[in-house]
């Protein structure tokens, strides 16, 4: 790997302002990050001195996680604000509350909020770097990002492969980024699940719909599934889990229908027993964990090239 | 003492008369006269008109003013001087203020600011039902005899079809026309753009045209039982178009208005969430924009209506879902309707000055919209081709919730008289 990396961007809101190219920095510095971990590495000096603000004003658990690790191996002071501990709690905007955060010298924030669009709002009004950690049901960049990046450790390339994505499209920031990611690296996404969720007007993303999941299956290369995001189903969609389950629920009988070697990939929560049984989602063709796993590299990888950018400094490799 | 206006050169265009030639227009005593004899010519305060347009003062029959209870957003008095900005010399405001103007009492009291503080005729209009809880008849008897022109729950469409029904027809037996916002609420709950292609990329909540188009529907079928006149506010829906298109064809008295951002804009302007561009009826596609122009040259849709709706900065500065909806559009809607309209070589423009002076005015029955003899002498002057760049440091209005502000538009009001007095002159 050649050693000079370049990267201009200091904030990652959404895959849609990726290149290729950029896309692919962030893998092979997460790659490098893997490798010098798995000899046993376990701290790293990119950020060094620095403070990293998560604002997480929507519950997470494997993110934010993900996160306070990727910040504390790259040798970052880490600190998390949740919504409710937070003055938005008592009535302070958004925006007072970033420019509260900055005064107080965070270094990258790194946010998740309820309103898509919220981090592109932010990156509009303070200028510290902001990572996206899921806004409404517009993106979620690092975990599409986390996803590619594992399909292509299975798979080496996803070019022309096929993904399926099925569940809770309609309110899913996972889903839309992937596509965003998926397409820009050469795969051909399918979305599947139920027409109130799985909207046909998804088409204009160049996707393909399919409310027929044997049909949505049967070629996949991988297999997204999403959990119902009942927080954000504001009325209803479909009559009950029970009737998700037996409609769309991926259980022993349809893995049939699934070519032997698919990928089976989940950004979790799972709800076992409901969108996956049990059995698949601990079965060798699934990635649910590694995907865990590959979430800290891949985000040590952003926060690092953000920072990078931010503070115009070279990227050197983790050694 | 008496007072003379005489207006010269100018192309006259007053749609409701037939007229459309260049000429003179004359006032005395706040009315508009035949002629003035030579020595009242000789007193008279001139103005020049050359190369620019003598119209009728512009008309709009929808607009907020928040008074009272919202007065940091805007007032009487500056909404009133935002609208003569505008070419506008009569407006009728809506009752969504803190009280809501559901009682004589509030009536009275918005009244009396607006005798002291406004430079042009504001008309008020009362509430459909108390609170506008959709519950209770306000007493249209009594918000009649105080002066309301209309009634309207506005922005809180009346959801139960039985109080819609009563209150229709209870209000035709005071002749006063019914003006709906229309929206299912059952099918818009938490959204804030229009459900589509650019709601899905966005993950923003959408709100489906067939949530209007339900409303109008209804309201077809509340105005052919009862004879009640029943007018859609600010129509976005293309589907809306053909209900209402077919109904005027079968003879029920409805009418409808379209704004300015609506015929100009689509839901792809949101971009990466400007909420400048959020409001209720939310921005639709250019499948939409294009019947609502086909509507207003057909005559389907009636006139043209802008649905000031001014917001601090504070409060439109933030996450796009949390936003208020709503823009103010008074001071540059002649500029842009004529973009739209004109420019574009969609409409005349005799037929667009029409469309934003006499024929709003004969849905709330206004005495206005025209240059008739022995009408008020209310004028607007503007230079049909001048380009100017919308600047919000320019503005009357309070707010600056205005998506035109930065762009360049075509059209500039120079003047505006209220019965024969000038409220408003462009300084350059």
């Amino acid at each position: 790997m050649s050693d000079a990396i370049s990267w201009k961007k200091q904030n990652l809101i959404s895959i849609e302002h990726l290149s290729v190219t950029e896309i692919n920095t962030i893998f092979s510095l997460a790659r490098a990050y893997k490798k010098a971990t798995d000899s046993g590495q376990s701290k790293f000096n990119a950020l060094e001195g620095k403070t990293v603000v998560n604002l997480f004003l929507e519950p997470s658990t494997r993110t934010r996680l993900a996160f306070e690790i990727a910040s504390k191996r790259l040798s970052a002071d880490s600190i998390t604000i949740s919504g409710v501990a937070s003055s938005l709690s008592k009535g302070e905007s958004l925006k007072d509350t970033a420019h509260n955060i900055v005064a107080l010298g965070a270094d990258i924030i790194i946010m998740r909020h309820s309103s898509s669009g919220s981090s592109e709002y932010l990156s509009r009004t303070i200028k510290t770097p902001i990572i996206n950690a899921g806004d409404g049901s517009h993106a979620h960049p690092t975990q599409a990002l986390l996803d590619a990046f594992t399909l292509m450790e299975r798979l080496g390339d996803v070019k022309k492969k096929k993904v399926t994505i099925l569940g809770d499209i309609l309110f899913s920031r996972v889903a839309r980024s992937n596509i965003h990611c998926l397409q820009k690296l050469g795969a051909h996404v399918t979305l599947a699940g139920p027409n109130t969720l799985v909207p046909k007007a998804f088409e204009a993303m160049g996707v393909r719909v399919s409310h027929n999941l044997k049909e949505a299956l049967e070629d996949a290369d991988a297999i997204m599934l999403l959990r119902i995001q009942h927080e954000r189903q504001t009325s209803t969609h479909f009559p009950s889990i029970s009737e998700y389950k037996t409609s769309f629920g991926l259980n022993e009988r349809r893995a049939h229908w699934i070519k032997p070697n698919a990928i089976i990939m989940h950004p979790g929560p799972i709800n076992r027993g409901v969108e996956i049984d049990s059995k698949l989602a601990d079965s060798a063709n699934s990635v649910i964990l590694e995907q865990v796993k590959n979430g800290v590299f891949v985000r040590m990888a952003i926060l690092h090239l953000c920072h990078s950018a931010y503070n115009k400094c070279k990227i050197k490799l983790p050694k | 003492m008496n007072q003379y206006l005489w207006i010269q050169n100018g192309l006259v265009i007053d749609p409701d008369n037939n007229r459309e030639a260049v000429g003179e227009i004359f006032a005395k005593d706040g009315l508009i006269v035949k002629d003035l004899t030579d020595e009242e010519k000789d007193k008279a305060t001139i103005y020049d008109a050359k190369n620019l347009v003598v119209a009728p003062g512009l008309v709009d029959i929808h607009v907020h003013f928040r008074e009272p209870g919202q007065t940091h957003k805007e007032d009487i008095a500056s909404g009133s001087r935002a609208a003569a900005a505008g070419g506008f010399t009569s407006v009728v405001c809506m009752p969504n203020t803190n009280p809501v103007c559901d009682s004589v009492g509030t009536l009275e009291r918005i009244k009396a600011s607006i005798e002291k503080e406004s430079v042009i005729h504001i008309y008020t209009t009362g509430c459909l039902t108390i609170g506008m809880k959709g519950e209770q008849l306000c007493p249209t008897g009594q918000l009649k005899g105080a002066g309301v022109v209309a009634l309207t729950d506005d922005g809180l469409c009346v959801q139960n079809n039985e109080i819609m029904r009563r209150a229709v027809e209870y209000a035709t037996l005071h002749k006063l026309p019914i003006m709906d916002h229309c929206q299912d609420v059952s099918l818009t709950k938490d959204a804030v753009m229009n459900e589509g292609e650019v709601s899905l990329k966005l993950g923003l909540k959408g709100w489906p045209r067939a949530a209007e188009d339900i409303i109008v529907a209804r309201n077809i079928i509340l105005s052919e039982l009862t004879g009640a006149h029943i007018h859609m506010q600010h129509v976005s829906s293309y589907h809306s178009v053909e209900l209402l298109r077919n109904a005027k064809a079968r003879g029920i008295p409805v009418t409808g208005e379209a704004s300015p951002h609506h015929i100009e804009f689509t839901d792809e302007c949101i971009g990466d969430y400007n909420t400048l561009f959020k409001m209720n009826p939310p921005l639709r596609t250019n499948k939409d924009r294009l019947a609502l122009i086909e509507g207003l040259k057909d005559g389907t849709i009636d006139c043209i209506a802008t649905d000031h709706a001014p917001h601090s900065n504070t409060e439109k500065d933030c996450e796009f879902d949390k936003a208020p909806f709503g823009i103010i559009g008074l001071e540059n809607a002649l500029a842009s309707t004529l973009g739209t309209l004109f420019h574009n070589k969609e409409l005349s423009l005799k037929e667009v000055i029409a469309l934003m002076t006499h024929k709003g005015a004969e849905i709330c029955n206004l005495p206005a919209g025209n240059l008739s003899i022995g009408a008020r002498a209310d004028i607007c002057i503007f230079d049909p081709n001048k380009k100017w760049i919308v600047n919000g440091d320019d503005f009357k209005s309070k707010s600056r919730n205005c998506p035109w502000i930065g762009r360049t538009l075509r059209g500039q009001v120079k003047a505006t008289y209220v019965e024969g007095k000038e409220v408003y002159r462009l300084r350059v």
